[in-house]
């Protein structure tokens, strides 16, 4: 049963996620045609509503529904210039009256992606204008979630392990058995949110490592472990995964200084040395050279951060094509 | 019949602005006498709401004062205490002569509340003694809490030397000012930032502390953990002059709302976990908390229909707090209106006016309630001119019949009659 909207990335479950994964594959082949472009999504309208700026995820969406033959339309503007008057609510309806089938939305607030399918689905049941019944993607959320970023990881994760290693994924839970640390500010963290329930659903064993004020303020109920060694996590990992830190969290108190930052808790070059031989290393972008990782790392072969950017349109074509297509197999 | 000095079955007559009669068999009353049919129903003192935000002057398009008092009619209300976060906030003679020009002839009991600092910015003392000669009895910045604990010492003696009480919005802001629900299992979750409980805790310790100090009178207002319950306890116990008050929808509601991210359900102090929940009941039980105020906060739709962190504080709660409180707490018809009516009455200096026993002489403000009647929240038909209101489909047992403010039938069946 595919759902209408994608608020989180548990809304998939185990079998959802390895049927994005599975499509994904079909999309990367797709990618690599001299025409990159199937007309699984002819017809169909996908909007991407960002207010708060993303130039690579909206990129990547845009690049996605394009090769679907969908047409694209975007819509950005801060949050704040939309205060001045209209509701969030307004502006939703009336692209929806423009008639579309998909909202991508990115904000800087939690919940937004869920409060848009909300008004959407209150808009069908009154039966208004509109009413089109269009699905809400989550492009990130505030501190919630961003769930196309977790699947792309968890393709990323599965696909290099089996290019570079041999390690044919077990169906379907193709994380299984991997050891995975996340790195850095959970607290403010939609990927960290995501990829927690998303490794975990796979299968992986999922280790924080942060220090306690950029852990949330609760961990109950996350099937996680925690630990402040980074030493210790990075030598057992199979997967580092680094988030980006943001140089406000400074002047909010949670840090004393980057440089502190980088000396407990970044990937330089001497703890990449303490990772195992087939251990890989991601980072959602855009990379702090020299903060949470250093350039050294960041460019070696144990980095996959140019695959998981790859990767992202063909997972988002996946995406879309779940939520918007036919169900008929992907056209030649 | 239920009012403080008891229950009995008996015929109200009302002459001109005060009670006539109170016994049993009652009759006519004379031509023109307009007779209310009270049957099935409890007759009490009307209700008194420390804590409503009327938004008059300065944001008329969320409520007036006109329509804020209709709305408190027809929740059995004869007298609302106005907060006095306007624009401009009433932190002078003019704007409290100005809410108070603007409440005559509203359908209840309007007294408004001043500002304790000027602009409510926590800074300078506001004119109190020229407040309280027009009849102001509470100060308050609500809406913020009065950060600077000079400040606030300072606002508590000059208060004690008036006779007046110093009312406090409990959040210390460098910890809950960044958050839009509250903290903990639930917003680590939803992603988004919270308001701890200890934020509650800390200003109500601090201004118990004050208090104790200065020996002034301090009232609580909203409270809504468990922490800051039994802060004020101790302190009770230890003698401090004191009340709390806690809103209905604090009472009902938990933070599991949020799970929906609605802006409907952010309010300041925000709704807590059940454990809260269930220490403000037991707060209700054993007299730790005084009354129950409906903190009615009315916004437009256009700020609630937007991000969460965009959105509003507040929910409307005049026409639902009878009803919440009467059928869904669990206690005696005369507890409740103990906490609403003249326990409240009392905080607020208005107990010659309302609250009051009813008793042949005394003023005439009365509500007559239905305590079976069954009825659905609809927003949209609330009169109060916004509909933010957190209960909006539920069902609720009990309301308002009729509504009598200085002898005149202001509610009539359900139905406002100005």
């Amino acid at each position: 049963m595919t759902p209408r909207h994608l608020l989180s990335v548990a809304d998939l479950g185990l079998e959802g996620i390895d049927e994005v994964l599975r499509l994904a594959d079909t999309f990367v082949e797709v990618g690599r045609r001299p025409i990159p472009r199937v007309p699984a999504l002819r017809g169909k309208t996908v909007v991407s509503v960002f207010f708060e700026d993303s130039t690579r995820t909206r990129l990547s969406f845009e690049a996605a529904a394009k090769r679907l033959s969908a047409d694209v339309m975007t819509f950005t503007g801060s949050s704040s210039s939309l205060n001045k008057g209209e509701s969030l609510r307004d502006t939703v309806l009336t692209l929806e009256a423009m008639g579309v089938d998909a909202f991508v939305v990115r904000h800087s607030c939690a919940g937004v992606p869920a409060q848009v399918a909300g008004w959407l689905e209150g808009a069908r049941a009154a039966g208004g204008a509109g009413g089109s019944g269009a699905s809400v993607v989550n492009a990130g959320d505030g501190a919630h979630e961003h769930p196309t970023q977790a699947l792309l990881d968890c393709f990323t994760i599965s696909r290099e392990r089996e290019r570079r290693f041999g390690h044919s994924p077990a169906r379907p839970a193709v994380l299984s058995g991997l050891r995975i640390a996340i790195v850095g500010d959970i607290r403010h963290s939609r990927v960290a949110r995501s990829n927690v329930i998303a490794f975990s659903t796979l299968g992986a064993t999922v280790t924080l490592v942060a220090p306690p004020t950029l852990l949330p303020p609760s961990l109950s109920g996350w099937p996680v472990e925690v630990s402040q060694d980074i030493d210790a996590v990075v030598a057992k990992s199979d997967v580092v995964y680094l988030l980006r830190l943001q140089s406000e969290r400074m002047n909010e108190q949670f840090l004393p200084s980057l440089r502190e930052y980088t000396a407990t808790f970044g990937l330089t070059g001497e703890r990449a040395r303490l990772l195992g031989p087939s251990a890989l290393v991601m980072h959602p972008g855009p990379v702090r050279r020299g903060i949470e990782i250093a350039a050294e790392v960041a460019d070696s072969p144990i980095s996959v951060i140019t695959a998981q950017v790859a990767n992202g349109v063909a997972v988002r074509m996946a995406v879309l094509y779940l939520l918007l297509g036919s169900g008929a197999p992907v056209g030649a | 019949m239920v009012d403080a000095s008891g229950s009995r079955r008996a015929d109200v007559l009302v002459k001109g602005e005060v009670v006539g009669a109170v016994e049993p068999g009652l009759s006519g009353g004379g031509p023109g006498t307009v007779v209310l049919d009270a049957g099935g129903c409890i007759v009490a003192p009307g209700l008194v709401d420390l804590h409503a935000h009327l938004r008059e002057p300065g944001a008329e398009e969320a409520e007036t004062i006109e329509t804020g008092a209709r709305a408190a009619a027809l929740g059995g209300y004869t007298a609302i205490v106005a907060m006095p976060n306007t624009q401009p906030a009433a932190d002078s003679a003019a704007v409290v002569r100005q809410v108070l020009d603007l409440a005559k002839g509203a359908c209840c009991d309007v007294r408004p509340a001043g500002a304790i600092t000027v602009g409510r910015e926590g800074r300078l003392l506001a004119p109190m003694a020229e407040m309280a000669a027009l009849g102001v009895q509470i100060f308050t910045d609500d809406g913020n809490c009065v950060e600077d604990a000079s400040v606030m010492r300072r606002a508590l003696e000059y208060a004690s030397g008036l006779g007046v009480v110093i009312a406090d919005h409990c959040e210390e802001p460098s910890l809950a000012a960044a958050g839009w629900m509250n903290e903990g299992e639930l917003s680590s979750f939803l992603g988004l930032p919270g308001r701890p409980a200890v934020s509650e805790e800390i200003m109500v310790r601090r201004d118990l502390a004050l208090a104790r100090l200065t020996g002034a009178r301090l009232h609580l207002l909203h409270l809504s953990s468990a922490l800051a319950l039994d802060a004020v306890r101790e302190a009770r116990a230890d003698g401090v002059a004191v009340t709390a008050e806690v809103a209905p929808h604090h009472l009902v509601l938990t933070e599991e709302a949020v799970r929906s991210y609605d802006p409907v359900f952010k309010v300041n102090p925000p709704l807590r976990t059940t454990a809260d929940l269930v220490a403000l009941l037991a707060g209700l039980v054993d007299g730790t908390i005084d009354a129950i105020a409906t903190d009615h906060a009315p916004h437009p739709p256009e700020a609630k229909q937007v991000a969460f962190s965009e959105a509003a504080p507040g929910m409307v709660g005049l026409e639902t707090a009878l009803g919440i409180a009467l059928g869904e707490l669990g206690l005696p018809a005369e507890r409740v209106l103990a906490l609403m009516s003249w326990q409240p009455a009392a905080i607020a200096g208005l107990s010659s006016l309302h609250g009051g026993p009813v008793v042949p002489g005394a003023p005439a403000n009365l509500c007559v309630i239905d305590p079976s009647r069954r009825w659905r929240v609809v927003a949209a038909a609330l009169a109060s001119r916004s509909h933010n209101t957190p209960f909006a489909g539920r069902e609720i047992t009990g309301k308002v019949r009729h509504t009598i403010f200085a002898g005149e039938p202001v509610v009539i069946a359900e139905e406002a009659q100005r």
